[in-house]
């Protein structure tokens, strides 16, 4: 049991990292990545949204939808769109200047599409409370770390010359595949499990 | 409002969508699907007609409504209308072609949080009458299925030496397996916006030497 826990962990994290595996999160994986500290509390506030989406999403697959499956997609969007709008509303009380700085992309985590994909994913693998908590954190850490990761990557472009041709979002697609490439070393871990 | 726009307008509002206003490559929308399902040049048409009949259902149906919905709740009301196209469109592709939609997967269902669409209602739909909205659509949705295309058909080619299924190169043809995987796909777009930086950069040095040799 515990052991299924630590691979479902280690599985979203790293192996199937959400934005450089499958590709997940993709518009602030390149919006937001230009500053490492934002980077780094748009990461914590997507967690805390995943963490929240996975507990509705246990509670509505429990309940409701095996009476009315067709309002699958229709539920979720609602629940992740909802929890967005309290969490913006939290983060505007306590830290205003967190809230100016993460902009318009913090109500864009509505269509973040990592989350969306968690709840679908979470339903289809037939997750427990616990097991859908342990994917939630999972998935949102790797989602920080790639972010985190590519932020400083990019701090560190912005010193060098580059060509003007190359600047802009066809250097940043390149990078994230250098990326991708070293966190495919990772698609070996578990293979002996 | 009544009378009918002029049919150069609505062939303009389609035409942008393709070229100059492409989705893709211009404005950098809709990447997440985009990545995903263009590891082949099948999947890439089948992903390109589903956010089409969304995209194009969607706008007609925001047009139409767009005096009823109060200013406050818009987004919300937009996302439920794509929501409900999209499990349309889920359920037909799982009915119609089973084995498309399981190499879809999820990727059907994540059409709903598609930033192209969502932002096309939010920017165009929503002000335009309905005729205009649906052209627009139309263009955008055929600017983003041109854009799978060309990622799909290029990884396909390299990463297999084939295309929809076909091989090109005979047998002795050594797979470059990386464009197949998910680096190749932030790769392969890579070098597609580089080309497109490269044509942006020509044309500015071209007008500015015209414009300068008019002023000598």
């Amino acid at each position: 049991m515990n052991s299924n826990l630590v691979w479902i962990f280690i599985s979203a994290m790293l192996v199937n990292n959400f934005t450089l595996y499958y590709f997940l999160g993709l518009c602030p994986f390149f919006g937001v990545s230009g500053r490492l500290k934002t980077a780094f509390r748009l990461g914590l506030a997507t967690i805390f949204v995943m963490v929240i989406t996975s507990l509705c999403v246990s509670f509505l697959n429990a309940f409701i939808l095996p009476y009315a499956p067709y309002l699958r997609l229709i539920s979720f969007i609602v629940v992740i769109a909802s929890t967005v709008q309290f969490v913006e509303m939290v983060i505007k009380k306590l830290s205003p200047a967190l809230f100016r700085a993460l902009g318009i992309f913090l109500p864009l985590i509505t269509t973040n599409c990592a989350i969306l994909y968690l709840a679908i994913s979470q339903t289809k693998a037939d997750y427990s409370v616990i097991e859908g908590l342990v994917f939630a954190v999972g998935a949102g850490g790797g989602f920080t770390l790639a972010l985190v990761l590519m932020a400083g990557l990019r701090e560190e472009v912005e010193l060098s010359n580059v060509p003007a041709m190359v600047k802009g979002t066809a250097l940043n697609m390149i990078i994230a595949g250098i990326l991708s490439l070293a966190f495919m070393g990772f698609a070996g871990l578990f293979s002996g499990t | 409002m009544n009378t009918p726009p002029d049919p150069g307008r609505l062939y303009r509002e389609f035409a942008k969508g393709i070229w100059k206003e492409n989705p893709v490559f211009v404005q950098v929308l809709g990447m997440c699907p985009m990545l995903a399902v263009t590891n082949s040049a099948i999947n890439a048409v089948a992903m390109g007609a589903a956010t089409a009949f969304v995209l194009i259902g969607s706008s007609f149906l925001v047009s139409l409504l767009r005096s009823f919905i109060p200013k406050q709740v818009r987004i919300s009301t937009y996302i439920i209308i794509i929501a409900t196209f999209v499990t349309v469109a889920d359920f037909t592709l799982k009915a119609a072609v089973p084995s498309v939609h399981k190499e879809l997967g999820a990727f059907i269902a994540l059409i709903v949080v598609n930033c192209l669409i969502l932002g096309r209602q939010e920017a165009f739909a929503s002000r335009n009458s309905v005729r205009l909205a649906v052209a627009d659509a139309i263009g955008m949705a055929a600017g983003f299925a041109f854009a799978l295309l060309c990622l799909g058909a290029t990884r396909e080619i390299l990463g297999s030496g084939s295309l929809f299924g076909h091989l090109l190169f005979g047998e002795h043809f050594e797979p470059w397996v990386i464009m197949v995987l998910p680096p190749g796909g932030f790769i392969m777009l890579g070098v597609i916006l580089l080309f497109f930086g490269f044509l942006r950069e020509r044309k500015i040095r071209r007008r500015t030497r015209v414009s300068e040799e008019a002023a000598s």
